[in-house]
């Protein structure tokens, strides 16, 4: 297929893709596990996309995003809560300092902005460091992050530990999905130009890359920077889909799980990380709900080992299975193409063709 | 090649399995994935309305969470029925866990929606009560607080009501016993960083204290904590003369157990969570003193008392969830009162609707085994105006009667 | 006198934590030393092993109980070894991290399960649980014993792999993981010790840390695993001396700044001290300097 071809193809399908959920929303009644699932799943798409692009693409094994996450949120959070509404929010201390708002638009992106701008602060010392001390700084540098936002000093402007609301949220499955859709095209136009060329150099060999004239510092901090900026804008998008926001919420287990998405998905393939985010988001919160069921049966059998943290039992083991049989996650390092699929199902189509009749080969 | 294949298949079965869920849910009742009832199907064919069950099974209040379904789970066992409009309904509990987190919080009330439920009761613990409120407001359901007690949980809204009292008035009850019974002068307040409840609690008993001509030292300590050596250290350097800890039953085990190693010597207060068997089983045998504010004295209605222990004395399940023993602890005796409010407001609301419920609702009352509910038209929230305090007993291990509390 | 009185408590939980951080690090540090992976399911084995000692106290008598869990703990160190780390041992190093991460997620869930979420109450195990009075100050005596045994322990350890066989097998393998096995080092048993002994140590710690500090929850090893993996790293990863000497000093620092009132920063300030030791010297106090190849 042509480039054009294929863009058209691509263009078409995010519509087909979007016009479909428009209609299933329309369908639903409103709270339905399912929307619950798209609206998660896509923000988390996001945020997966965003630490593959470090640790898929730039080699980066960075365990900070929740740190970034919780920049954006609050950001988000603190710049969109209406005026009228902060006396009751920032109930401890006196309606916060705070005494404007901005748009959501502007937030979102303020928010990425800073969770971009921390990444930079951070990214001069760490970015030095190799592999595990890397991750493990990252990972440092996210728990102090949190401590800073719970310090009852900082109050006026985080609300101590308190929770935050009030701000405005989205309502339609849409608007998770149209926001992170953008954001992800962002990066996967960024994958595909020289910078994301240089950045798979650098995962691939270090040494060789730098030999090749590319300047190590500098794109690792690119990298790191515009990881952390989505993963800001996300932080963002999570804050709209929770409602409230609390910084205890972005603990390292947080990266763990988006972490565990990544490598389902594939370790290196953005659609992977998409994939695999929503199944992830569908099994741990719908689909496994039922085997916390204490009393459920089974056309009369009431079946056992069923109560309350079963589902997250099996979904561990599930978890383990694919690390080790399927390391190469759902994906690999490929892409999810409508290319794909039409070649996929050509090459099935054409090898029973050649059973048969024994000719025609591509 | 092979893995591409398996690749496909597992795509197109989440596919699959997504638009079959999306068709089940179409019709506003469970799909064959969520959280399909607690019960075999009714033999009578009688119609079933379902209440939701919004309580931490697990985490930092799972203990009291659990506490509050089982009095819940009495009530619906004592009355499996209710009529509404003229027509006889089976009631069927839908539970969730909401883990005690404030960011799983919001799925497990999605999951609760996407049941159909026509009323939700809960949480223990206010943070999650606040986190869920949104979930509950779009879907146009009402939630009846059962043990909530921070004020923001209704502020504001009209779906969320709360039949126990709130922390203004718990603080403030404190603050008054502490006054009166030590003539405290001095008080430290430990809490826990992010849990509403806590930092609620203790900043009400702060403000009363310090009205009473009072001085406080307060702390926090983050989530996860399990030294707390010292902040008993420094409440022993403060010279505080109680020791005020509105935490979690988790963290009142390590309190308890570390207080009493480092002899502590100054009462330890805290609100209702702490009434609770995890509290006696960690205070037996230890010298410590323990004073909590609840809703409920054991013996406040003997016939629940009864029906409720042998309840529990019945059912191996039950009595693992109830601690393993048969105290009765306030948030069951809450739990089974907001079971009967939900009936009632169903049967005013004469259907099933959740709009009709949120209407009916406002002019429930209702005589429970804690004492008379009536909702408040600001909030909704029950006037209540006694609190109960009691003692540790550290060798018997149970409750001691220590007074009934109101607010001069 | 009155200075040592109101301080004292602070400096001894300082000391006592920091023993158990040790006993934990230990673990970390061979690993890494050997396989180059931070093994993140290492806090939540020294939380089973609080478990297991819950369970077991419910059905036999203490005396039996510590040893069975010491066992059974060490059975769990060897299991997960064999089953989510051999299999991955010629993938990246990144496979086998998060494997790691995966066994922790598991070993906690599976806790969360049997416990039903609720918190276990540690057993009171006699002698090491009775309160005694330092200076005016009181405290159990795991407080007093805790240095003493993890610097026995460490002692011990130190000789086992400077004098026997296997612990040359250790150093050989942590020099050079390839050349040790051409050199006909069995190299699976030597990960198999290596899991053994630093199961050995954390199940100890955990035995003394649940002693002071008595609820046992799903999530309790992550914070302690974390905090002696940094120590770990502070002292230079693959040095025992420095994991030892790390945790200790992050141990009585996080109580003083506990005693100053910054308890929120508590945490923070361990992996602020973290990254400060890597900026400053990336290999630890007692790290070896390691030279990349080409």
């Amino acid at each position: 297929m042509s480039s054009k071809k294929k863009m058209a193809w691509n263009a078409g399908l995010i519509v087909a893709l979007l016009v479909l959920l428009f209609v299933l929303e329309q369908m639903m009644p409103p709270g339905s596990m399912f929307l619950t699932v798209l609206k998660k799943g896509a923000i988390y798409a996001l945020v997966a996309v965003s630490m593959n692009l470090l640790n898929g693409f730039t080699g980066l094994f960075s365990l900070g995003q929740a740190g970034f996450m919780l920049l954006g949120a609050y950001t988000y959070a603190i710049l969109t809560i209406p005026v009228e509404s902060r006396e009751s929010v920032y109930q401890y201390f006196d309606g916060g300092i705070v005494q404007f708002t901005v748009p959501v638009p502007v937030a979102l992106i303020a928010g990425g902005i800073l969770a971009g701008f921390f990444a930079y602060l951070i990214g001069l010392p760490v970015l030095r460091l190799k592999s595990d001390y890397l991750a493990i700084a990252t990972l440092g540098f996210a728990e102090i992050i949190r401590a800073v936002f719970q310090w009852d000093k900082l109050g006026p402007l985080t609300n101590g530990s308190n929770l935050l609301r009030s701000f405005p949220s989205f309502k339609s499955v849409l608007y998770p999905f149209v926001v992170s859709g953008i954001c992800i095209t962002l990066i996967v136009l960024l994958i595909n130009s020289t910078y994301g060329r240089a950045f798979k150099a650098i995962r691939d060999d270090e040494i060789a890359a730098e030999a090749m004239g590319i300047n190590l510092a500098h794109h690792k901090r690119l990298a790191f920077v515009i990881s952390s900026f989505f993963a800001g804008v996300s932080g963002g998008l999570l804050a709209m889909y929770q409602t409230t926001i609390q910084a205890s919420m972005f603990k390292s287990a947080m990266t763990y799980e988006i972490l565990l998405i990544v490598v389902i998905g594939g370790i290196g393939s953005v659609t992977g990380s998409c994939i695999s985010s929503f199944l992830f988001i569908a099994c741990s919160e719908w689909w496994l709900r039922f085997l916390d069921n204490e009393n459920l049966y089974l056309g009369g059998f009431h079946v056992p080992f069923l109560r309350p943290g079963f589902r997250k039992v099996v979904f561990a083991v599930v978890i383990m299975a694919v690390v080790l049989f399927y390391r190469q996650g759902i994906m690999g390092t490929k892409e999810f193409s409508v290319e794909g699929i039409a070649n996929f199902f050509k090459r099935r189509f054409s090898g029973k063709k050649a059973v048969k009749g024994g000719g025609s080969h591509e | 090649m092979k893995k591409r294949v398996l690749a496909m298949a597992l795509v197109a079965a989440m596919a699959g399995t997504m638009l079959t869920g999306c068709g089940g849910g179409n019709g506003g009742n469970a799909d064959s994935s969520s959280n399909t009832g607690t019960e075999a199907p009714a033999a009578d064919g009688a119609k079933v309305v379902k209440i939701g069950v919004y309580e931490p099974a697990s985490g930092d209040n799972g203990a009291g969470g659990k506490q509050e379904v089982l009095g819940m789970q009495y009530a619906n066992k004592m009355t499996p029925t209710v009529e509404i409009g003229g027509e006889e309904y089976n009631v069927q509990l839908e539970i969730v866990d909401n883990e005690s987190s404030n960011d799983k919080g919001p799925s497990a009330a999605s999951s609760l929606v996407g049941a159909g439920v026509s009323v939700v009761l809960g949480s223990y613990g206010s943070g999650v009560s606040i986190a869920a409120s949104d979930v509950f407001k779009e879907a146009g359901i009402p939630a009846i607080g059962v043990t909530c007690t921070n004020p923001q949980v209704t502020e504001g809204n009209t779906h969320y009501f709360r039949i126990c009292f709130l922390d203004p008035f718990q603080g403030t009850v404190l603050a008054n016993f502490a006054n009166a019974e030590f003539s405290a002068k001095k008080a430290y307040i430990l809490t826990k960083q992010g849990d509403d409840y806590s930092k609620g609690l203790g900043h009400y008993f702060q403000k009363a204290f310090e009205e009473l001509g009072g001085e406080v030292e307060t702390n926090e300590f983050p989530d996860g904590n399990t030294d707390f050596n010292s902040y008993i250290t420094a409440a022993k350097n403060a010279g505080a003369e109680v020791f005020f800890a509105p935490v979690s039953t988790e963290a009142a085990a390590n309190i308890i157990e570390q207080a009493a190693t480092q002899e502590l010597g100054i009462p330890l207060m805290a609100g209702d969570t702490w009434d609770s068997n995890v509290i006696l089983n960690a205070a037996k045998g230890k010298n410590v003193q323990i004073y909590v504010s609840t809703f409920y004295q054991e013996g406040g209605n003997a016939d629940f008392d009864k029906g409720f222990k042998e309840f529990l004395n019945s059912d191996s399940t039950a009595k693992t969830n109830n601690g393993g023993d048969d105290t009765i602890s306030a948030v069951s005796a809450m739990g089974h009162d907001a079971y009967y409010v939900a009936l009632e407001a169903l049967k005013a609301a004469g259907s099933t609707d959740p709009a009709a419920v949120n209407e009916a609702l406002w002019k429930v009352t209702y005589s429970g085994v804690s004492g008379n509910i009536a909702f408040d038209d600001v909030n909704g929230d029950a006037r209540r105006d006694t609190a109960y305090v009691k003692c540790a007993n550290t060798e018997s291990g149970a409750w001691d009667f220590v007074a009934e509390q109101g607010v001069n | 006198m009155e200075w040592i009185t109101r301080n004292l408590p602070y400096l001894l939980a300082g000391i006592s934590v920091g023993g158990q951080y040790a006993l934990i690090a230990i673990g970390y540090t061979m690993v890494y030393g050997i396989l180059r992976l931070i093994n993140f399911a290492h806090g939540d084995i020294f939380m089973v092993a609080g478990l297991i000692l819950v369970y077991a106290t419910t059905a036999m008598p203490i005396y039996i109980a510590i040893p069975l869990m010491i066992v059974a703990t060490v059975l769990l160190g060897f299991l997960v070894e064999r089953a989510a780390y051999k299999p991955l041992r010629s993938a990246p190093r990144m496979s086998i991290m998060i494997s790691a991460i995966g066994v922790s997620y598991l070993l906690q869930n599976m806790a969360l399960y049997v416990t039903g979420g609720l918190s276990q109450q540690y057993p009171q195990i006699p002698w090491i649980s009775d309160t005694v009075t330092v200076f005016g100050a009181t405290t159990k005596r795991v407080t007093l014993i805790t240095p003493v045994l993890t610097i026995i322990l460490v002692v011990a350890l130190v000789l086992l792999i400077k004098k026997t066989k296997i612990g040359m097998a250790m150093r050989a393998a942590s020099k050079d993981f390839e050349t040790s096995q051409l050199m006909g080092i069995k190299i699976n048993s030597v990960i198999s010790m290596t899991f053994v002994i630093g199961t050995f140590l954390a199940a100890i710690g955990s035995l003394l840390f649940f002693t002071n500090y008595t609820g046992v929850t799903p999530t309790v090893g992550a914070m302690p695993g974390l905090k002696a993996f940094v120590a770990a790293v502070f002292g230079g990863i693959g040095s025992i001396p420095g994991a030892v000497i790390g945790a200790f000093i992050i141990g009585i620092c996080e109580n003083i700044i506990k005693g100053l009132g910054w308890t929120n920063f508590s945490d923070a300030f361990t992996f602020a001290l973290l990254i400060v030791i890597l900026f400053v010297k990336p290999t630890g106090l007692f790290g070896e300097k390691a030279t990349d190849k080409v």
